[in-house]
């Protein structure tokens, strides 16, 4: 086998991963706020902590709902 | 080989030819064994595993039942406790939660062994990555929340409460009528299962590219890869314990979100 297998090669790949990486970035943009968000509740108040938890959580779960669709989206669509 | 490839986890290393970067067609194992032209695949022996393992968990869990409970009796409760009070109760309200903690409690179960295959040693493949899978969960979900809905409200009225926000009036309906049917009806049981199916497809993927990656840079022959493919271990251990978190999680989100559209579905109108 050759040393480099990829040497004279054009770069292979789907440009649907570039699209999928894009869209981390905002989700985990809003991932970082919401957490930032709960983590200073809770240092203000923390007999609130079960109750912010469940709203964090819910926060986080439809942030992160954008880039998973678009998981589903980058493997399911062609080329 | 077939036989063996079928029972694997899909982490198939590289044959000659160098490396193939896995993809959605590692999750499509070959059936196990035919069964009247059936094919019986591995994630469908692992489901009914994890129904066995879980009835036998709760039926030991909860049979010679002591007033001073043992470890297992213990381990029991606390999973069915953390389901109805911080599931069940707080989302659906004191009145009629009960009713729904069997289906809660069941499925938080059922989510959570499914997906800790995905790291557990030797089975390696978590059910929840086939959407097929994950389909009927959430058509069930569905089911249950729409049904205590109209139970609750009665069809129509049950229409207006998941479509008609209170206190809005005037031609401002027309958009948001369709839009929060589109939101409250159509695209909640789509997100249930993109989320399940999702995150157990991206984190096994990135498990299986991990292990690939790293036994084929190691065999390659040249030190320097040798080196990041053993990097390459590192960080698969560490997306390994990544995927420990994001399992509890997903189990705990379906179960969460579920309660939360029922109590939504439950509640009066204010």
């Amino acid at each position: 086998m050759d040393a480099s297998p990829t040497k004279g090669k054009a770069v292979e790949g789907s440009i649907n991963m570039i699209g999928l990486g894009l869209s981390a970035i905002g989700p985990g943009v809003g991932i970082g706020l919401i957490f930032a968000a709960f983590i200073s509740g809770v240092a203000r108040q923390p007999e609130a902590q079960s109750r912010l938890q469940s709203i964090a959580i819910l926060g986080f779960v439809l942030a992160e709902a954008l880039f998973i669709i678009t998981v589903a989206l980058a493997f399911v669509l062609p080329i | 080989m077939s036989f063996h490839q079928s029972l694997g986890s899909g982490i198939v290393a590289a044959e000659g030819g160098g490396f193939h970067a896995p993809g959605p067609g590692s999750f499509e194992l070959p059936p196990v064994f035919e069964l009247g032209g059936f094919g019986v695949t591995k994630p469908m022996l692992l489901l009914v595993l994890s129904a066995v393992l879980i009835l036998g968990f709760t039926i030991a869990a909860s049979r010679n039942a002591q007033l001073v409970p043992g470890r297992l009796q213990f381990a029991g409760e606390a999973v069915y406790g953390f389901v109805r009070n911080n599931l069940a109760r707080d989302n659906i309200g004191s009145e009629h939660y009960m009713k729904f903690v069997p289906y809660l409690f069941s499925l938080f179960l059922f989510i959570l062994v499914n997906n800790y295959y995905g790291i557990f040693p030797l089975l390696q493949f978590p059910s929840f990555s086939r959407i097929g899978f994950v389909i009927p969960l959430a058509i069930i979900s569905w089911l249950v929340y729409v049904g205590t809905g109209v139970w609750k409200h009665g069809p129509l009225g049950y229409l207006k409460h998941a479509t008609m926000p209170s206190g809005v009036g005037g031609p401002i309906l027309l958009l948001l009528v369709p839009l929060e049917f589109f939101s409250n009806i159509l695209v909640r049981p789509v997100t249930l299962t993109l989320r399940l199916f999702g995150n157990m497809f991206a984190g096994h993927l990135l498990l299986i590219l991990f292990a690939t990656g790293g036994a084929a840079l190691l065999t390659s022959g040249n030190l320097l890869y040798g080196g990041v493919g053993i990097l390459s271990f590192a960080l698969g251990i560490g997306v390994s314990f990544l995927e420990m978190l994001v399992m509890f999680l997903q189990a705990y989100v379906f179960t969460l979100l579920s309660s939360m559209y029922i109590g939504e579905a439950l509640a009066d109108e204010h």
